[in-house]
């Protein structure tokens, strides 16, 4: 297997953006990563982004996003209906081939300007399940309530994880929910947005972009003093109906970790960092679990960044987590972090990379 | 570009098409991808078990009013506890998303992937979603064919081609299609005059010159070195695989053929060794969703020179029956065109054809064949190569 | 003063139809009818609704059970306010509920009057409507058990609407978004309110581009830079189209629709030729912007016209419109 390394990244998450198209969002986010290691597009092998033309409101919506990559003279270039996190590794894949030796990812998403909670009802399905329109809140509340009425958690705990990102995320610019001194009583006080769900116990929606830039063995070394070595990627998918599986689990976060792994050499929890996706703590839970990463309590420090409850832009908090991690690696903060990925309701599709310093 | 392409050799194990026709009103969702998957996993000789990963894609999801379609499809298309990625790249998607599952054998990451593009737009409307309303903006383009027709006319300005060439090729593809029992257009009594007395759309594309719009689903099970030589029956080597985007409406932009069109050539062309495409390649599954893109495609393509492609229409090279350079035997877009499957149809009718399982609109002895699939304002191209024999 | 900024409302709406295929169909078939009915697997699970696929091996599931109309609560959440486009117009509760029967939860509605009077456990029973399709809203919800059932049995006992198995469904979707033009668009549009058209101007090469962009597409570079546009220019391409657009029903047909190369623009941009017959348009032709009257102005490009000719000579045709389409033999790979 061919190394591969995250050598660059951009970030840009903010409440919302009212004034600024998808382009102008890129542009900034897609010149920083490549400049930061003094790439030109002429010297990128192979690029690959992530967008949903849902949140546009428009078909073909990442098309006119291209005009921020500079496209011309032509690039070997691919785009999914998807977080940007699976642009990554579709990217990852490419440069295991050997024909290319730099990648550039990038993934935005604005959903200000929709409702975002009901947009995601019409990704269930469409005969039984969307024409009611579960909006995205209700759906992660049903998990919640079964979490809790197993006994696995409280809401307390909950409350603890929605500390920690808030925590965490003091200081960082890309965080829109950020407090050094919140407490568990203060997100407990907090109204219930979608019962048992407080308003810090879901994900603070942002509108933003993220760019990652990729290179592969010396090439990396020559780029970046100290490169984010992917070395293991995975992803997996569970099914799809929410009756059909048990929300309070994740086997496919699980799954993932576990083949990332294999490829790793390491245990998805012999990390310093985790970055996780999750839309709500009670997710966040679940995911911890599922990878052993050990809660609140344990010797990983999860969400550095605040996580993707502290800014969750849809299409993009994937790959903001990566980047995120890959950050603390290429710092000198983490020898060793995991970065998550997730799509669908209820965790239902996760991914995995796994990441370590030289 | 490096001759020879590196990573696993992969092939094409198997193929499953369902039946294009307008409105698949028997079936689901899940149970129009499931017949294509299933014929292709039969082809293959696999079964669910066997394939490691799924790539699927298709046009943007408006069409069917599903968002992220492979969240639903994961239990119908067996991929429970398995990776799944959705490709999105406009018109050209079906032939990326195969490009994207031969990555995956390519990069040696999986052994046996399943790929399949789809379309089941008969739920919406396909004028409706290709054209949604955009808010200040003068809406005055009735559809794809306003975009393209100023770029024929070009063409034919330039080239002088006479003015039937493009009846000419419609007339083709679908007295083709009448040899391909999954072509949504069956017309056994079209003459050439009806062709050309039909009503302009489009000045200069009549409607007899534009694609249907289908429903379908295309698929194919790509596997590894190892599982192409395993294979009982013919499998389908790839040669070359290439990928080019270009911006849009800019100053000197090639619009009759764009450079990303003729970059992707050349890099696909030089991976298999290619260096006369004419009489290298045996068949040609190329996207034509108006008549005129054929001339225009096979020159952009290097099987012909500049202004010359019309000629090959003209002489009769790219029929199916005499032709040296068949193209669109299937019958092509214009009799078929699921827009998310219509891409992956030409990479699977390009295997087909290597592997000696077109049927009736198989070219004797093909041994080399050409897949190609465009999308956007002619921004977006994917192409491949396979060949009978391994690379 | 700032002119306040543009917004429109953006409706993405269409009353999608979907053809079921036998499984969805019989489900939808049961529902019409007053029952509830999921798939049984090889190994006796009842999945509810029913699963057309098992999703452990990828095989179809074809065999049709009949459950109950009654079962329980296994999670559930409050809704208030109801979502835009759901079947409710009050605060309800929405839960999986697991017929007795069935081996999974389906999701549906509960009727009940708050959040308090909502429970895990709860066993509820079939709410119908009384007029039914072949739809999932052909049960108004799920209410808590009475002592007889009788709410459930009562739609089970009448006879099928007909006999015909149901094959489709529709179920519109209607999303709508705030459209908020970027600030060089804001700009741009504003300025045709005043008569003027303007570019941006790439910074890399100066190439002016018309409507602005924003940005340069070749060089993926921010581009700030105005400039006014003459309002004259010439025919770089056009196209005479015979279908009416949706939408514009003021369009006669046939009609020409243009690439517009401004004097002064780099690129074109569509707009409708008029003011002569459709076969004396030709490439190169000079064209000037007929306005609308100065009282129906507005932020929006739809202030000019149509494009008329100004019977200048014509632009030669190898000069005319994006030029490279010629390209200098040797350009090309």
């Amino acid at each position: 297997m061919r190394e591969v390394a995250i050598v660059s990244s951009a970030i840009h998450q903010v409440e919302a953006l009212t004034f600024t198209t998808d382009v102008q969002l890129m542009v900034p986010l897609i010149n920083e990563a490549r400049d930061a290691v003094g790439l030109t597009q002429a010297d990128i092998g192979f690029t690959c982004s992530g967008s949903s033309d849902f949140l546009a409101g428009q078909g073909f919506s990442f098309v006119q996003t291209l005009d921020a990559v500079g496209a011309f003279p032509p690039i070997a270039e691919s785009h999914v209906e998807m977080d940007g996190a699976f642009a990554l590794y579709e990217a990852w894949v490419k440069l295991q081939i050997g024909e290319i030796d730099t990648a550039l990812v990038y993934s935005y998403g604005k959903s200000s300007p929709g409702s975002r909670r009901d947009v995601l009802a019409v990704q269930l399905d469409p005969y039984a399940v969307a024409p009611l329109w579960p909006d995205a809140h209700a759906v992660a509340a049903l998990q919640a309530r079964l979490l809790l009425e197993s006994g696995a958690v409280t809401a307390e705990d909950l409350a603890a994880i929605a500390v920690r990102s808030q925590r965490n995320a003091v200081g960082n610019p890309n965080a829109l929910r950020a407090s050094a001194d919140v407490t568990v009583d203060d997100v407990l006080a907090g109204g219930v947005v979608a019962d048992p769900l407080r308003a810090a116990d879901l994900a603070a929606e942002a509108d933003g972009g993220c760019a990652v830039v990729l290179a592969a063995g010396d090439r990396a070394r020559e780029l970046c003093e100290r490169p984010a070595w992917i070395r293991g990627i995975d992803h997996r998918i569970d099914a799809h109906g929410l009756g059909v599986r048990d929300l309070t689990r994740a086997p496919s976060a699980a799954l993932a970790a576990g083949k990332a792994a294999e490829r790793a050499g390491f245990a998805a929890n012999d990390v310093d960092v985790a970055e996780l996706h999750a839309a709500s703590t009670a997710q966040a839970h679940v995911l911890a679990t599922e990878m052993g990463l050990g809660g609140t309590g344990g010797s990983v420090r999860i969400d550095p960044s605040g996580g993707s409850l502290a800014a969750d832009t849809l299409m993009a908090a994937g790959l903001v987590r990566i980047a995120e991690a890959a950050r603390r690696v290429s710092g000198g903060e983490a020898h060793r972090a995991l970065a998550h990925a997730s799509s669908g309701p209820c965790l239902q599709q996760n991914l995995v990379c796994l990441l370590e310093g030289e | 570009m490096t001759v020879g392409t590196l990573g696993e050799r992969t092939a094409v194990l198997g193929v499953g098409q369902t039946k294009y026709q307008s409105t698949r009103g028997d079936v689901s969702i899940a149970g129009l991808v499931r017949e294509a998957a299933i014929r292709a996993l039969e082809d293959a000789a696999c079964t669910w078990a066997d394939i490691d990963a799924v790539v699927i894609g298709k046009a943007p999801d408006f069409f069917e009013g599903l968002m992220m379609p492979e969240l639903f499809l994961a239990d119908a298309l067996g991929c429970v506890g398995k990776p799944i990625l959705r490709v999105h790249t406009a018109g050209s998607v079906g032939g990326s998303t195969a490009l994207v599952a031969a990555s995956l054998i390519q990069g040696r990451i999986h052994r046996r992937v399943l790929t399949i593009g789809f379309e089941k737009q008969s739920e919406s409307n396909a004028t409706w979603a290709l054209s949604l309303p955009q808010p200040f903006s003068v809406s005055i383009n009735a559809g794809a064919g306003g975009y393209f027709s100023p770029i024929i006319r070009r063409y034919m300005a330039r080239s002088g081609a006479p003015e039937l060439i493009g009846c000419m090729v419609a007339f083709k593809d679908r007295q083709h299609a009448l040899r391909n029992p999954y072509a949504h257009l069956h017309q056994p009594d079209l003459t050439f005059d009806q062709v050309v007395e039909a009503p302009m759309l489009w000045d200069p594309i009549r409607f007899s010159e534009t694609c249907p719009s289908s429903d379908g689903a295309c698929a194919m099970v790509l596997g590894d070195e190892a599982a192409g030589d395993a294979a009982d029956g013919p499998v389908a080597w790839v040669h070359g695989t290439a990928m080019r985007s270009e911006a849009n409406n800019f100053p000197g932009r090639d619009e009759v053929s764009p450079q990303a069109s003729r970059d992707a050539a050349a890099e696909v062309f030089a991976k298999a060794g290619i260096t006369d495409p004419r009489s290298e390649i045996d068949v040609v599954e190329m996207y034509v969703p108006f008549s005129w893109y054929e001339p225009m495609w096979l020159e952009s393509l290097g099987f012909a020179e500049r202004d010359q492609g019309w000629r090959m229409v003209e002489d009769g090279s790219t029929n199916l029956d005499g032709g040296d350079l068949p193209v669109n035997c299937s019958g092509g877009v214009l009799s078929s065109n699921p827009i998310g499957a219509s891409g992956m149809i030409r990479f699977a009718e390009a295997a087909l054809q290597v592997r000696g399982m077109a049927g009736d609109h198989q070219v004797d002895g093909a041994r080399r064949a050409f897949g190609h699939a465009y999308g956007g304002g002619a921004q977006y191209f994917a192409m491949w190569v396979v060949g009978a024999d391994k690379p | 003063m700032d002119p306040a900024p543009l917004r429109a409302d953006l409706v993405i709406e269409y009353p999608f139809t979907r053809t079921t295929g036998p499984v969805v169909g019989a489900f939808m078939t049961g529902l019409r009818d007053g029952r509830i009915v999921g798939s049984r697997r090889a190994d006796g699970r009842v999945f509810v609704p029913p699963a057309e696929v098992d999703p452990e091996t990828g095989d179809a599931i074809t065999d049709i059970v009949e459950v109950a109309s009654t079962g329980v609560v296994e999670t559930w959440t409050w809704v208030d306010p109801p979502r835009p486009g759901s079947p409710w117009a009050q605060p309800h509760g929405l839960a999986l509920i697991r017929l007795d029967g069935a081996d999974t939860p389906m999701l549906h509605g509960v009727l009940v009057d708050s959040a308090a009077d909502m429970a895990t456990g709860l066993r509820v029973e079939a709410v119908w409507r009384d007029e039914r399709v072949g739809h999932i809203t052909d049960l108004v919800g799920f209410a808590p058990e009475t002592a007889d059932g009788a709410a459930g049995e009562a739609a089970a006992a009448e006879e099928p609407v007909s006999g015909e198995p149901v094959r489709s469904i529709r179920t519109p979707i209607r999303l709508e978004y705030d459209f908020i033009p970027s600030a060089a668009a804001q700009e741009y549009l504003h300025a045709y309110a005043e008569k003027r058209i303007l570019g941006n101007r790439s910074p890399v090469d100066g190439a002016v581009f018309v409507p602005p962009r924003g940005v340069d597409p070749r060089h993926g570079v921010e581009a700030t830079e105005m400039v006014d546009l003459a309002h004259t220019g010439h025919v770089g391409n056009f196209c005479v189209t015979h279908l009416p657009i949706p939408g514009r029903s003021d369009l006669p047909t046939p009609y020409v629709s243009a690439w517009i190369h401004l004097d002064g623009a780099d690129i074109g941009f569509l707009g409708l030729v008029s003011g002569c017959d459709l076969d004396e348009v030709r490439i190169g032709m000079r064209v000037r912007a007929v306005w609308k009257p100065d009282d129906e102005l507005g932020a929006t490009a739809e202030n000019v016209r149509y494009w008329e000719p100004t019977g200048e000579p014509d632009v030669p045709v190898d000069r005319a419109g994006n030029r490279a389409w010629q390209g200098e033999d040797g350009d090309h790979a």
